[in-house]
Parts: structure tokens; C-alpha cells; sequence
């Protein structure tokens, strides 16, 4: 599955309107929000913070320290196809590092950054609790069990090549 | 249709319904559908069995069902058909007819999908004899081969929520205490705190508004049993929570879920929807006087949400950083009020607990840690999986007999328990009982049942590093201790494995620990140094010769190690020449080649190309 992206919150406004709706304004609520509109748009654009803010009638700077502190939220759009490499402890005793640093070297960029050309977001995540198939690579939510730092660069090409 | 139940005599009705109108003998094909088998493509082979049983006319006569998690991850897609309980693995698609055609038409089995016991080379046709199932004891787990987690009438027909029904009818609050108390129950999720006695502690608080709380942000790297017993049986954690909060006197609950576990939010979810439909949930309870209803919250991907008090403030909906204890939750917690959290394995005990009574409970385990305990058990071994044992387990067994031992014949090193707040125990100790005491007497702690198997080739200076680098990055970074002090240790480790290690290192390490540890504000800080020090404690050969030697043992960490070519192997194939993404190889077609030192990156990935093991790992 590849992602698509809005360019700004003005592109959906009407989307991002309805999804405030079905919450009352309740500063309980904003970690929910968040991670709804996380879901639907992928990632946290600036103005999205100042409707959330107005919403749950809180100031701007505790939804952005909320939404800066928690993993789950990007405030950066990610690249077409994300690459999430699991780097929980039976994935890094079976060589996980090997292929994270392949892939740097393969895309250009560090783990977390995403390509110029906005081609690819590497990411690492810390479990993905499917150790039986360390080390694990999902590229656009497909996995790719008992990886290699040798077979990452061939799985790359093929994914990209099939969802041309 | 009104499916509520108005009390107790209704519910044993009814699951005598549901087992009147369900055939014993009747053949069901069951797919592990848990996050493992998944990944390995179990949703594929369970659309092929529902396909293929309709070309062949047979959908009528033979039922299918998807259900959670069964444990034995490493030999998925794992298919179990009943009522005889063949127990086929590796399952893919293209197998799926032949299935059918053989096994369910004609009975006959397909030697080529059975399960081959390593030590006997035997073939093994029926799930309960598998190794890795048959030394295990499964209370809590071994539900979910029965179960479709999404169907409420599953769970009543095995005695569902008869628990629940019996409290409700015979049972007053401090019955309810007392038992758990004396059934020796300790919180599964870490620390081990005696379940009954945290109960009445809340209970006793003033206050006529009290929370109780289910702990399933399950953060430790390689632990997912939590989210195993969430997506595969999660009306059990759902009847506990119930059971808990009637004995406290909670009228409100929260589930904390992680937000990367969206088939255990998706399955507790419709959980929740049907217990409120059934009478399990909601006003008047079964009929009674007691009413209590839940919320679930997905996490949002912090580790330190796992702290009580930093996942407190996650439900308020503020940055889960703790706070200083005391006031515990129980007295001062969500919002304000008596609060009582637990871990999600702690739950899914207390049905079995009030069924089968705290004497019979008291009798599984160790003196002091009762019951069974869920582990995962990963890394370097042969049968990855979860696993339910007895508190007590010898270590030994758990990597053997059930682990299967460690693979390609390699040497055990090492496991390590309890996450990034636990330490690793080395192979001299592989006669120890599990349980919370031991485990924290070797310097380890049990966690919430996490235990990562490593081999001669893991490195132990590395995984050191590598927990610091995990809590470096969750510390929340509110105490300096935990926030500085991790990442200087962090740094030293590093020297180290860079191979600018001084003597002192280890000591200055040691003396980290000991100010992080004592001076940090919450758990994460308080235990992160575990994994350095019982590094040091066991393996400090391996950290000296690191700083002294500039040699890792293992051949893991890459500014100490070289890869060269051994000339009388290698026979020019080019293979490595091709793969080498620095140009570093040379050599011409079909005469040995050589790595120019210089532009070698250390990637490796000559070494895992050659097929000839030409390419050797200078340590």
C-alpha cells in the first residue's frame, strides 16, 4: 500500500472539520485526536495544531509538546514508501544493525529521514513482535522475514518495481 | 434481539445451549491468525481453506475458524484441524487443496506439512505431541487454539465469564480479595507486587469514585505476549478486569493498548461491544446491583508509558511522563482518584483463580511466585515462540526441550530476561529456576516475561549498548539522572565498541549505574542499568579484552573486526566481487579474490553472499 499525502490542511479542511467533530472538547481527547488524524492524513501539518488547540480550548504549546513527545506522531509527511525495520532485541542479536546500515548506505539518508525525492522514509521501530521472523523489514506493510544486509537491496528494487 | 443476560442462571443456560448445538465430532480446519502467522501469510491460507472447501462443495459440513495466537510462531502458518487435532506447519497457499482432498476427504495425512522433532527426526502428526506444547502448561494461553476471539458464544461454551457469575451470586468483596491474596498471585507485569494486597489497598481508600486500569502498552523489545492474549482471548483480561473492579469497588475501567497492536485494539474492541450487548458490561450487571463500564486508549508509542504514572497521564491525555511516588495510584490516580493498574497477564489469571480456587492455584509454581508465567522466548534459538510454564521452570528446559536448542549447533551463551530493565544470564547459570526471586538475585528481574536467547556469535558489550540505546531514547527526559546519566553510559559503551575504550571504562560504568539507579525518579531510569552491570558482572572478560585487546569476541562490533578472503576456498565465482556495493573486491573470474582493506565498509554482505564460506571474519 503507498501512501498519498494532502500538501496542507486547507486541501481537506472539510475532513480534518469532521473528524474534530465526533469528539467533545475535552482535553482528554487530545492524544484520540491526535492519532486519528495521524491515521487519516499520516502526518501532523502545522495548522492542524491550532484547530486541535481551538478545539479543546488548550494552548498551542501543550499540543505540540503532546504531539513532539509520543513516537506515533509525525509532523513531517513521510516519503511514498515507508520502510520500518524492527530493532527489537531478537532482531538486533540476528543482525538487524547490518541491514539498517545497508539501507542508509543503499538510500542516502539516516534512520528517520526521508529521501530528497520524497521516494522513501526509512524508519526503525522498536518491536514489531513477530520475532519468529527476525530480522524483519516491512516495506509498505508487507513483510520480509529473515532478511539479509545482501537480499535488502534485491527486496527494495522488487517492492518498488511492483507498485509502479 | 435483547441478548442480555438478567442473572447468573441465564448464563449457565445458555452456554448449556451452545454446547447442546455444537458437535464434538464435527472436523474444523483452525488457522492461527495471531500477528506471527499473519506476517508469515495466515490470512492468504485462510481465504485458500474457505475457497477450496466451497469448490469441493463442503462448506456446509465443515467448519472453518480464525483464531488468536498459538505460540509456535516459528513454524507458521500453523493450521490445526479438529477434532483429532492434526497439527500441519509452514502451511502456504498452494497447500490448501491438497488439504482438503486428503486429509478432510480422505483422512490421510500429509507427512510433507507435519511438524519433525529435531532431537528424534520423528514426524509429528497431532498437535499435543509436539515438543515445544508438550512440556509447556497452558492456563491462560491455551485458550486461544479454541477460541475465535471475535465470538463472545466461544468464550461462554469453554465457561466464560463463569467467574464473573459466580462472584456476582456468592461472593463479597473481601472473599473476592482474600482469595487472590491467598492464591498467591503477583502482578505479571514486572515487579511482581502481590495482586490481592495492591486490590485491597485501593479498595480500602476513600472515595466513591475508583479506577481500574488494564496495563497492555507492552513495551519491552521482544515480548508479545500481552498482545497475544489481547488479540487472541481478550474476553478473559476483559472478565478479570470485571471481577477486579466488583472487588474494589471500581464503577469505571480503562485498557491501555499500544497503538502498534491494532489487531488486539480491533479485537478487545469488539470484546467490549459484545460484553455491554450481553450483560457482561454496563447497568445492572447480570442482574445485580453492580455496574461498571470501559474505555480503551491506544497508546502512542511510548515507552515509558508502561510506568503507572506515565500511563496515567497518557489517559489524561497529557505527555506520559511519571510523577513521584508516593501518592501510589491507589491513592491518588487517575484523576485524582483511587486508581488500580494491571498488567494484562495479571487479569487473565483471576477467572482461573476464583474457577479453580486459590488452594489449587497456590500449588502450580515456587514458594514465593505462584502460577504460570507466559514468556517469549527469542533470538538465536529453534522454536521461537510464546511459551506458558510453571513459575520454577529450569532455564535449561525452557531452551531446550522446548526452545529446541540454539540453532546451527551453535553454543548457548546467554539469555536475557525482563526487557531493558533486566540483565543477561550467562550459560554457567543454565540450572537456575525461574522465577521473580532468582531472577533478580542474578542480577536480572522476570519483566513482563521477555527472554531474548543469544549465542557465541552475539556480542555482549554490544547488547549493553544497545539497551542503553533503547532507554536513551524513551527516557522521558524530565529527572537528569536517568536523562544524562543513561546517555553518558550510552557514550562510554560506545567508546568501547569503537574500539577507543580506556581502562577505568568499566569502573566509571559501574559508578554511572549506581547514581542512576538510585537517583532516578521512575522504574526506567531506576533499572536501566541492569543490562550493563550484569554484563559486566558475567562476561567482564569480553568487555576487557573490547578495551585492552581491541578485539570483540563475537566478531560483532565492526571497528574491531575484519573480513579477508581465504584464497584456498575461494574459487573466483565473483559472486562477492558483484555484491560488494564499496567496489572493495577485486579479482579476476575463476582465481581468488581479496578485499582492499582501505574501502572496506564492513557491511557484510560478502560475507552472507559467499556460498563457499571463502569470506572469513577476522575477530
Amino acid at each position: 500500500m503507498v501512501t498519498k499525502y494532502i500538501s496542507s490542511v486547507e486541501d481537506d479542511i472539510v475532513g480534518v472539520e469532521s473528524l474534530l467533530e465526533r469528539y467533545t472538547p475535552n482535553p482528554e481527547f487530545l492524544i484520540a485526536i491526535l492519532q486519528d488524524l495521524q491515521a487519516e492524513f499520516h502526518y501532523l501539518p502545522k495548522q492542524m495544531f491550532l484547530l486541535v488547540a481551538e478545539k479543546l480550548g488548550l494552548p498551542l504549546s501543550q499540543v505540540y509538546r503532546v504531539a513532539t513527545f509520543y513516537n506515533a506522531f509525525s509532523l513531517e509527511p513521510k516519503g511514498k514508501h515507508l520502510i520500518s525495520i524492527c530493532t527489537g532485541t531478537a532482531c538486533h542479536v540476528r543482525g538487524t544493525p547490518r541491514i539498517v546500515e545497508r539501507l542508509q548506505d543503499i538510500l542516502k539518508i539516516e534512520a528517520g529521514q526521508t529521501t530528497p525525492d520524497r521516494k522513501f522514509t526509512l524508519q526503525t521501530v522498536n518491536c514489531l513482535g513477530a520475532c519468529a521472523l527476525g530480522p524483519l523489514v516491512v516495506i509498505d506493510g508487507k513483510y520480509h522475514g529473515r532478511m539479509t544486509s545482501a537480499k535488502i537491496e534485491k527486496a527494495l528494487k522488487n517492492h518498488e518495481q511492483e507498485t509502479q | 434481539m435483547n441478548k442480555r443476560l438478567s442473572d447468573p442462571i441465564q448464563l449457565v443456560n445458555l452456554r448449556e445451549e451452545i454446547i447442546a448445538s455444537q458437535d464434538p465430532e464435527q472436523v474444523c480446519i483452525t488457522v492461527c491468525c495471531g500477528t506471527g502467522c499473519s506476517a508469515s501469510g495466515a490470512g492468504d491460507v485462510m481465504a485458500a481453506f474457505e475457497e477450496e472447501l466451497q469448490k469441493q462443495g463442503l462448506e456446509a459440513k465443515i467448519a472453518t475458524r480464525r483464531t488468536g495466537c498459538h505460540g509456535f510462531c516459528e513454524r507458521g502458518p500453523l493450521v490445526v484441524i479438529y477434532p483429532k487435532k492434526i497439527f500441519y506447519q509452514r502451511v502456504s497457499v498452494k497447500d490448501v487443496p491438497e488439504v482438503v482432498t486428503e486429509t478432510i476427504r480422505k483422512d490421510n495425512i500429509i507427512e510433507r506439512l507435519l511438524y519433525v522433532d529435531p532431537t528424534s527426526a520423528k514426524k509429528i502428526v497431532y498437535e499435543d505431541e509436539v515438543p515445544f506444547y508438550r512440556y509447556q502448561e497452558r492456563l491462560i494461553f491455551g485458550e486461544n487454539g479454541l477460541i475465535d476471539p471475535t465470538k463472545i458464544t466461544d468464550y461462554i461454551a469453554l465457561g466464560g465469564y463463569s467467574a464473573l457469575a459466580k462472584v456476582i451470586s456468592e461472593m463479597k468483596s473481601d472473599d473476592i480479595i482474600s482469595e487472590i491474596k491467598r492464591s498467591g498471585l503477583r502482578g505479571r507485569g514486572g515487579a511482581g507486587f502481590p495482586t490481592g494486597k495492591k486490590w485491597e489497598i485501593c479498595r480500602k481508600e476513600k472515595g466513591d469514585f475508583k479506577y481500574i486500569i488494564c496495563n497492555g502498552d507492552e513495551g519491552d523489545p521482544g515480548a508479545f505476549m500481552d498482545r497475544s492474549l489481547l488479540e487472541g482471548n481478550p474476553h478473559s483480561v476483559l472478565e478479570g478486569m470485571i471481577i477486579g473492579a466488583y472487588a474494589i469497588g471500581a464503577t469505571e475501567g480503562y485498557i491501555y493498548i499500544r497503538n502498534e497492536y491494532p489487531l488486539a485494539v480491533k479485537n478487545f474492541s469488539v470484546a467490549l461491544e459484545q460484553a455491554r450487548e450481553w450483560g457482561f458490561l454496563g447497568h445492572s450487571i447480570l442482574g445485580s446491583d453492580f455496574s461498571f463500564d470501559m474505555k480503551l486508549n491506544r497508546g502512542a508509542g511510548a515507552f515509558v508509558c508502561g510506568e503507572e504514572t506515565g500511563l496515567i497521564a497518557s489517559i489524561e491525555g497529557r505527555t506520559g511522563e511519571p510523577r513521584p511516588r508516593p501518592p501510589y495510584p491507589a491513592q491518588k490516580g487517575l484523576w485524582g482518584r483511587p486508581t488500580n493498574i494491571n498488567n494484562v497477564k495479571t487479569w487473565a489469571n483471576v477467572p482461573l483463580i476464583i474457577n479453580k480456587g486459590a488452594e489449587w492455584y497456590s500449588k502450580i509454581g515456587t514458594k514465593t511466585s505462584r502460577g504460570t508465567m507466559i514468556f517469549s522466548l527469542v533470538g538465536k534459538i529453534n522454536n521461537t515462540g510464546l511459551v506458558e510454564v510453571p513459575m520454577g521452570v529450569k532455564l535449561k528446559d525452557m531452551i531446550y526441550k522446548i526452545g529446541g536448542g540454539i540453532p546451527e549447533g551453535k553454543e548457548f551463551k546467554a539469555v536475557q530476561t525482563g526487557g531493558p530493565s533486566g540483565g543477561c544470564i550467562p550459560a554457567s547459570l543454565i540450572d537456575l529456576c525461574i522465577d521473580y526471586e532468582e531472577l533478580t538475585n542474578v542480577g536480572s528481574m522476570m519483566g513482563s516475561g521477555g527472554m531474548i536467547v543469544m549465542d557465541e556469535n552475539t556480542c555482549m558489550v554490544d547488547t549493553a549498548k544497545y539497551f542503553l540505546s533503547f532507554t536513551k531514547e524513551e527516557s522521558c527526559g524530565k529527572c537528569t539522572p536517568c536523562r544524562e546519566g543513561v546517555d553518558r553510559m550510552h557514550h562510554v559503551l560506545s567508546e568501547i565498541t569503537a574500539g577507543r575504550g580506556k581502562e577505568g571504562d568499566i569502573e566509571l560504568l559501574q559508578e554511572l549505574a549506581d547514581y542512576v539507579s538510585k537517583a532516578s525518579l521512575c522504574a526506567l531510569g531506576g533499572t536501566a542499568p541492569n543490562p550493563v552491570l550484569t554484563t559486566i558482572r558475567y562476561f567482564r572478560d569480553e568487555c576487557e579484552a573490547h578495551i585492552k585487546d581491541k578485539k570483540c569476541p563475537a566478531g560483532v562490533c565492526k571497528a574491531l573486526i575484519q573480513y579477508y578472503i581465504d584464497p584456498e576456498k575461494c574459487n573466483g565465482c565473483h559472486l562477492c566481487f558483484k555484491s560488494c556495493p564499496q567496489g572493495a573486491i577485486s579479482g579476476e573470474l575463476k582465481s581468488p579474490h581479496s578485499i582492499d582493506q582501505q574501502k572496506c565498509s564492513k557491511c557484510g554482505v560478502c560475507f552472507e553472499s559467499c556460498k563457499f564460506e571463502a569470506v572469513i571474519l577476522r575477530r
